[in-house]
């Protein structure tokens, strides 16, 4: 077992890429996201890592440059942020059209206008539909163990399609933590190496990125989403085996004191943590309050989070991002769409909070939750705004 | 048969590749010059190479799925980005090498864009791929508008030209009003190696300046005039002879900088008057006397600057 220290989460992993043996990584700094790829190009500089650090004159290159490293065969690895995440947002979506396994690590940051530096989900919902594999994180060793579970996911032959590691900006990037870190022979026991099912090489000729007619786009997308969906046991895989190897156990769908719940709060990322101290405090009151984690976002557990919340009587949805003028903010919709059909189903709250680094604390929670109850319209409220 | 005039065999070129890269059947216009000029460049390098190309008429006319026209490890992600793409399959395959995952063994890297995809949306990485050395040999193929999206202006249309997006009218009387963007020297100003025009006319030119790229230790930019018929309006058997002309009235002169030393490779005695370059073409059909000889005046001027420039 690897040794625990406190470190700064951003730190951590880019030390986890390090592990990883990555091959290349290339990445333009953005607030919060800078410190990841700071330390990459150290330990690059130093000789400490193996791997070709290619500063990048842009986001778009960014994701340009990794789709050509991993169309390669290479382990490719890129970090960004919000406004980042924006503008390689064409290729992100190439990225996994093209099945290339590629690793982001994003810190989740607040969309302009107005410019915001602080955290919430905006920039990952503009990417929802890319067909990437998202997954959130709740504390700094979950980031952690997330790096070196996304190589494996992505790089199986299975799958094949690119991943993305959720990280909220500042409130998780930018604190220490204690952390226990992985030995060498951990990660070589836990991570193969990556064998491409087609490389761009001579030795073998490819063509990657045709064009396709309408003959066939539809097919095509069709198998993109198979593929997706079908990555789903081999991501619930790869976290059985990290629980063999760390002790720790990772599920699409985590309950905290759910099991007789009435009310359940459900929710993305490190909000989670804050949400499970309301969850104490509602106890300690003899409210019957359970929360409900969700840390797999793409491809979406339907039947897992159905088993999680079917029994309550009404669930909060905490959603980090809005929705522009849509019936629901983004989580709340799945949540509302996957319990439609389900002769026993709760009621559905939803309340936008912490959007663009707004503090959300234990009490707030509790207050969101009184809001929500009392709000009849299965509409949406959007907590904590100043008039 | 007896050899006659009209059925002459001509006799192989010396060091001529017979290899072909992108074999026929694509979807080329007829008489298309651009995609003679992406079969020249390959011919230059050989099999051991890999081709990251942006969206743009060569992409388009060789990869309609399941269909492939290419004979060599070929990769399209975007328009913009042919030569971040690049980056990343050097940058890949270098880290790969020396761990010893792939044969370790030299491979070209090749990236292609048209104008448009070079000129002006790619113009940023494009330069970040220069400015990082990357060992990279960047091509764009240059046939002066966007013409897979139906003939638009470009950075590189040149002064006086119609396209879609340039007609002319009674405010633009000649069309295109920019004079052409000057890619070889924004690239030779980044440093790099090896910068240089060529034309798939004169193809011995074209193929050497290539395999000059491959040898040089970074990145080379290659800048193509590459007649298009259709763009172009002209008959499919002219865009030989247009390029013929391009060089031989100084519109598109053939030169090449060799680590910071420049270098004309064709100097005609005496320059042809533009006015036999403009005629024939549909897209300069509107062009009176006026601007023919202006135009021809800034040629002359930017043809005297570059003969100084090479002496
Ligand atoms: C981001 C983006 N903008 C616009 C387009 C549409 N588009 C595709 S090819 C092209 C023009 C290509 O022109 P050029 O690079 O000169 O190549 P050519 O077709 O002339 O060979 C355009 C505008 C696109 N594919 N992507
Ligand atoms: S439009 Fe021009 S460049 Fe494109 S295929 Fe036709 S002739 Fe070639
Ligand atoms: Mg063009």
């Amino acid at each position: 077992m690897g040794r625990k220290v406190g470190v700064e989460v951003s730190i951590a992993a880019a030390d986890a890429v390090g592990l990883c043996d990555v091959d290349v990584v290339a990445a333009y700094p953005i607030t919060p996201q800078t410190h990841v790829v700071e330390h990459l190009s150290e330990l690059c500089a130093s000789g400490s890592l193996d791997a070709e650090f290619v500063p990048v004159e842009s986001e778009h290159s960014a994701m340009s440059v990794c789709c050509g490293s991993a169309a390669a065969g290479a382990r490719t690895f890129t970090a960004t942020s919000s406004q980042g995440l924006a503008l390689m947002a064409e290729i992100v979506f190439i990225a996994s059209s093209m099945r290339l396994p590629i690793v982001m690590f994003l810190a989740n940051r607040a969309l302009s206008s107005p410019l915001s530096i602080w955290n919430d989900h905006s920039d990952t919902m503009m990417v929802r539909d890319s067909g990437w594999i998202q997954v959130f994180c709740e504390n700094g060793q979950e980031v952690y163990d997330a790096v070196f579970h996304a190589f494996r996911v992505a790089e199986d032959a299975r799958v094949s399609l690119p991943v993305m590691i959720n990280v909220d900006g500042f409130n998780l990037t930018h604190v220490i933590e204690p952390i226990e870190f992985w030995t060498k022979e951990m990660t070589q026991k836990y991570l193969p190496e990556f064998k491409p099912i087609h490389r761009l090489h001579p030795d073998k000729v490819v063509t990657m990125g045709a064009f396709g007619m309408p003959e066939i786009y539809t097919e095509a997308k069709m198998a993109q989403n198979d593929a997706l969906l079908k990555s789903f046991p081999v991501i619930k895989q790869g976290w059985d085996e990290l629980a063999d190897l760390t002790g720790r156990k990772y599920s699409p769908v985590e309950t905290y004191r759910t099991e007789d719940a009435e009310t359940i709060i459900l929710g993305m990322g490190s909000i989670c943590e804050t949400a499970s101290l309301a969850v104490d405090q509602m106890r300690e009151r003899g409210k019957k309050a359970g929360l409900v984690k969700l840390r797999l976002w793409r491809p979406l557990p339907v039947d897992d989070i159905k088993k999680a919340i079917a029994r309550a009587k009404d669930v909060l949805v905490l959603d980090r991002a809005v929705s522009f003028g849509a019936a629901n903010a983004p989580v709340t919709s799945e949540i509302r769409a996957i319990m439609y059909h389900e002769s026993n189903r709760p009621n559905i709250h939803n309340v936008i909070a912490g959007l663009g680094g707004r503090d959300v604390t234990p009490d707030h929670v509790i207050e969101m939750l009184e809001m929500a109850l009392a709000d009849k319209t299965h509409g949406y409220n959007i907590f904590g705004v100043r008039s | 048969m007896a050899e006659t005039e009209k059925n002459k065999v001509i006799k192989p070129i010396k060091n001529f590749a017979m290899q072909e890269y992108i074999s026929s059947g694509h979807r080329a216009c007829q008489g298309c010059a651009e995609v003679l000029a992406v079969r020249h460049v390959l011919k230059a390098i050989g099999p051991d190479m890999i081709l990251a190309m942006a969206t743009g008429c060569m992409e388009i006319i060789s990869s309609p799925y399941p269909l492939t026209s290419w004979n060599i490890p070929w990769i399209h992600v975007a328009f913009e980005n042919a030569a971040a793409v690049a980056s990343g399959v050097e940058s890949g395959l270098k880290a790969l090498r020396r761990k010893g995952r792939v044969p370790d063994r030299d491979v070209t890297i090749v990236a292609m864009g048209g104008d448009g995809g070079t000129t002006d949306i790619g113009f940023q990485a494009l330069s970040g791929m220069m400015e990082r050395g990357h060992r990279v040999i960047y091509v764009c193929v240059d046939n002066e508008a966007y013409m897979n999206t139906g003939i638009q202006r470009s950075s590189s249309t040149p002064f006086g030209a119609t396209t879609t997006t340039s007609p002319a009218g009674r405010v633009k009387p000649a069309g295109e009003m920019t004079w052409k963007k000057d890619m070889v020297a924004i690239a030779a100003a980044h440093g790099i190696p090896y910068a240089a025009t060529a034309c798939p006319t004169f193809f011995t030119d074209l193929q050497k300046k290539i395999q000059k790229a491959k040898e040089v230790d970074g990145p080379s930019y290659i800048h193509i005039l590459s007649v298009c018929p259709t763009g172009w309006r002209i008959p499919p058997n002219k865009a030989i002879e247009y390029g013929q002309l391009a060089v031989d009235t100084g519109v598109f002169p053939l030169y090449e900088v060799e680590k910071g030393v420049w270098k004309l490779n064709r100097k005609p005695k005496e320059l042809k008057p533009i006015s036999e370059y403009f005629k024939g073409q549909g897209r300069y059909r509107h062009l009176d006397e006026k601007f023919t000889s202006e135009i021809q005046d800034k040629i002359t001027e930017k043809w005297n600057k570059l003969v100084k420039f090479c002496e």
